[in-house]
Parts: structure tokens; sequence; C-alpha cells
């Protein structure tokens, strides 16, 4: 098994610690290896910025993707950015509400991060939210793995808000697969 | 202030045995588990995370993190740090590396123990800031004036950038001599698990300090307690005289710049204490090579998409094999010129237009077909570009 994982926004929004918690749960709290990297320089501080996960049950050689399994957008302008290469087998998860032009003739997955987190009373934990949602969604690490990683990733005192933001967010997920 | 390694306080501040971490960072674990006490530094990127690091972390290990000028000043402190007894490291990239090849030549010739990681990226010059190269590892070898024995390791995996700078202690300790990690960009700033080795794992090389009676003690020469090249160090404030100059010196320490015998026995001491032991210090790792007719011979990231595209070739049923050098120099001679007589073709990837691809030549001494392929812009090869050259292209 080897998977690419590309979660893309804008700077500032979290998708670099987004990708962090997904591979430190696939390589720390389960047995895989991961590998993460990301954009690096102006673009990571405001434009558009991804960060780029391989998970593999296998020694990984070359550590950047060469295609992407799974596409998760969080805003307009890493969407058109970064979208170049996916292909009709990638699961394409978005926030609707960032990513409103998203119709390009594919099934997407679509989650509303950033409202779910404004309803958790703060926009900042978009990111964990959409972790949330990618774990049901790409039905690829476990619950708890990625739960503990989130956990183990953030300021103690903003634990209980990034549990919450996990949770809902993986409920969203799992409605939007029933949805699709 | 006398520095003590404290086990229970670096465990506690490096935190869990098993993390998931940029290779700058685990730099910055492999110096602290060394027992590295003080850092000199000034931020480049990619570079910049292991001074970052080093700046939170050092303190609370009780060590010293000094923010300088530039990166002179930097090796310059780091140099005064070993002096004074530390175990001293700094981190920079290509523009810093060529600022401190003056001081780096002046810790070879003062016989100072010191670390420096570069984690290289493109040039000449300033190049492709935070872009990955491997452009400097001739520099490491031949970037400051006159003859001396180079040490340098290069990382592939971010475990390795925790292993390769503890060893780069242990061999700086040991030979008297700055030690390079030559990491870069494309490990630098990848993440991945990292297990930080057990106390009782930990193999640490520590200085030999001047203990003989103060009267008899001659400062550079072989050391008068073991036997070895390396002299005895008299850290500054022990009571040791010694006298440190870049200049030739004699025994004692003192310029000693007008005689060709001089020079000559400082200088081939200086370099044979460490090419003495050039077999011992072969670090390679040797993937598919007993039925190898081609084989990759890399260092660094580019060991990664050159291992994918063995895995390709090897699949297609190319017999093709792979021998990454840990250490590239002092250089793998023997082992080079043993696998020429083994395989038909050594192919050369490098982030570079070819540097190592230069002394596997001279070793394979044309026992085989030597092929370099280079890549630079700041983006690693792609597997399949290298299984390209297993097709003859």
């Amino acid at each position: 098994m080897k998977k690419e994982i590309r979660i893309c926004g804008f700077g500032g929004q979290g998708v670099i610690l987004a990708g962090f918690i997904i591979g430190k749960a696939a390589s720390v709290f389960m047995d895989y290896n991961a590998v993460q990297s990301q954009s690096y320089g102006p673009e990571a501080r405001g434009g558009a910025a991804r960060s780029e996960i391989i998970i593999s049950d296998e020694k990984i050689g070359y550590p950047r993707p060469t295609g992407v399994d799974f596409f998760v957008a969080m805003s307009q302008e890493s969407f058109d950015t970064y979208r170049g290469d996916v292909t009709d087998d990638t699961v394409i998860v978005v926030d609707p509400d960032l990513v409103k032009k998203h119709d390009i003739g594919k099934s997407v997955y679509k989650v509303q991060a950033q409202k779910i987190a404004e309803g958790l009373g703060n926009k900042i934990v978009t990111n964990i939210v959409m972790v949330g949602a990618a774990t049901a969604i790409f039905a690829l690490l476990e619950y708890d793995a990625v739960k503990q990683s989130v956990l183990d990733s953030v300021p103690s005192r903003f634990k209980a808000l990034n549990e919450k933001a996990f949770e809902k967010g993986f409920e969203a997920g799992k409605n939007a697969v029933k949805g699709l | 202030m006398k520095y003590t390694r404290d086990p229970e306080l670096i465990r506690k501040v490096l935190g869990k045995k098993v993390q998931f971490i940029l290779g700058d960072m685990a730099c910055v674990y492999g110096g602290i588990l060394a027992g590295c006490s003080f850092f000199g530094g000034y931020p480049i990127t990619p570079a910049s995370e292991v001074a970052e690091g080093m700046a939170r972390m050092l303190p609370r290990v009780k060590g010293t993190y000094m923010q300088m000028e530039d990166e002179i000043g930097s090796i310059a402190a780091v140099i005064g740090a070993a002096w004074g007894g530390a175990k001293s490291m700094t981190a920079t990239s290509g523009p810093g590396f060529s600022l401190m090849m003056e001081n780096y030549g002046y810790a070879v010739m003062t016989e100072t123990p010191c670390v420096i990681v570069n984690v290289q990226r493109t040039g000449p010059s300033t190049g492709q800031p935070t872009l990955g190269a491997q452009g400097d590892m001739m520099q490491a070898k031949w970037g400051t004036h006159g003859d001396f024995e180079a040490i340098a390791f290069a990382p592939s995996t971010v475990q390795e950038c925790i292993d390769f700078t503890l060893e780069a202690f242990n061999l700086a300790e040991k030979y008297r001599t700055p030690v390079c990690v030559m990491a870069d960009g494309e490990i630098g700033h990848l993440r991945e698990r990292v297990i930080i080795p057990d106390e009782k794992d930990l193999k640490l090389i520590e200085r030999a300090p001047a203990t003989i009676d103060k009267k008899k003690f001659i400062p550079f020469t072989n050391s008068q307690t073991r036997k070895s090249k390396v002299p005895d160090f008299p850290t500054f404030g022990t009571g040791y005289r010694t006298y440190v100059t870049g200049l030739t010196h004699n025994e004692k320490g003192f310029p000693a710049t007008d005689k060709q015998k001089d020079h000559e026995k400082l200088v081939k001491r200086i370099t044979s204490k460490i090419s003495d032991d050039a077999d011992k210090l072969v670090m390679v790792e040797e993937i598919n090579l007993d039925d190898a007719e081609i084989a990759f011979v890399t260092y660094g990231a580019t060991a990664r998409p050159a291992e994918s595209a063995m895995e390709m070739g090897r699949k297609k049923g190319i017999k093709i094999g792979l021998l990454r050098l840990k250490l590239a120099w002092p250089f793998p001679e023997k082992v080079i010129h043993k696998l020429a007589k083994e395989v038909d073709k050594i192919i050369v990837p490098e982030m570079n237009l070819g540097q190592i691809v230069h002394p596997v030549r001279e070793y394979v001494n044309g026992e085989c077909e030597v092929v370099s392929a280079p890549k630079i812009g700041g983006e690693m090869h792609l597997p399949n570009e290298l299984f390209k050259y297993l097709e003859g292209k």
C-alpha cells in the first residue's frame, strides 16, 4: 500500500500542520512509514500553500509524491493551482464555502470545515476539522491514531477545542460520504 | 561555566522516543545527544530550523546558543567555544559555508574539534534559497586552501540526520578536526519518523584532555598519553600552556614558518592522523550488489530516487544494485575499486553537474564504465529519470 496525499489552502490556514498530523498519525501512532514535505517560501505566508504526505507499508524511497490519491483543498487559489494532476481516481475533498468553483466534472466530497470551526467558536481549527473529515473520507488511518496525533500536536490549552474540531470534522466527513 | 552532559535532562527536553520531525531538527537532536553545549549560528534557509531548534532547546539543557552577526563570526565562536572545552557546532547552507571556509581551515590547522552542518542549497552564490542541492560536496573536501583531510557525512534520511550529527561529534573529538554533515534541502526540510536512541545504546567519544605534568606538556605533537597522532587537548583555563595559530607551528604551537621540514611534519601529521584510519572510516550501504551488473553510487537525498529506480529496474529483470556513501570523505577508495571490478557500469546521480563522480572515476581507474547523472535547479531526480539511465537512456 502506498498513498499520496496533498492538502492545500492559503498560507496561515494550517495546511502544513494538517499534513504533519496525518504523517505523524501514520508513522508514530500506527506502523506505516510516512514522509511529509511542504511548499516553502513566500507562498507559505498567504497565497497558495501545500503540504504533501506519502504513507506506505514499505520503505519510502523517493520522498516526493509522483501522483495524488487524495486531494484536499481549503482555498480557491490553491484548488486551481494544485489540481493539475488529479485523475478520476483521486479522492477530492473541498470546503465548498472556500472553494466555490469546484465543479470540474469529477465527484467532490464537500465539508464545510470553516463553518464548523466557526460554530465551535474559533475559525483557527478549520484545518483540524478538515483532518477529521479526511480521516472519515479516506478510510486510510485509524480514528484513534489521528485523534492522538492531533492532541499530541497542538498546545495543551487548546486540546479540548481541537478534539472537538476533529470529532465534528469526522462526523461531517461521514455525512459527506453518505451524501455523495 | 562548565557544562555537564545530563542524560535525563536531555531526554526530558527532546521528548518522546518516537517522533515525526524535520531533518533540520534531527540535526539538533543529534548534536544535543552528543553533548553539544555551544551553537554559534546565523540563520539561512534551508538550514534555519537547525538554529531555531538549537535556540529553543540548547538553553534548556544548560548549553549556550549564540546568535552571531554572520557565518564568519559563527564558526569563529564555535572554534573559541571548543577551546573553552565545549562540544560545539554551527549550521549553515551554501553561501554561509563559503564564508566559513577560512576558519574551516583554521580549525583544521589548530586541530579544533567542531561540527559544521551544511544543509546544501543551489549555487553559485545565493542561488535558490530553500531548494536542495548537493553542490558543496567538493567544497567540503577542497574549499579551504592548503592540504587537509576532510571528514564529511551525507545523510539520506531524517533518522540519519540524528545519527550522523552525533557521529560527526565523535569523529571531531577523536581526530580533533572539523567534521561536516553535508545534508541537503530535500532531507533538511523533510519530515519522517525518528527513533531517539536510548542512552545505553549511545557510543560517545570524548576529547582526550591533557593530563600529564604541565611542565612536560607539548601541545602539538603525538599524544603524550596514548598511542595516537592526535595530541591531548589543553582546554583553556586548565593551566596547560599553549599557543593557537593558523600559521605553520612547531610542537609548542609557536609560529615556525620558514622551514620546509617543520611544515611537512605538521601537515603530514594532521592529514595522516585521519588517512591512517581510512579503512576504518568506510561507511557505506550496499543493496543488491551480489549479482549486479550496473550499480548506482550515490549519497544524500539522491540515494532515495536512485533506490526507487533500482527497484523499477529489478522488476524488469535488470541486474542493478546500489552503493550508498554515508561518509563521503574520506572517500571509500578501495570499496569503489572493488565494485568497479564486479560491475560493467557505475552510474553516479547527483544534484550538481558532477562532483563525486570525479573521485569515483579516479578509483574505478578504467575498470568499468562510469556515467554521470546530474540534475540541478533545486529538484531531486525523479525515479523514472534515473531509470532511463538503466535502459542506456
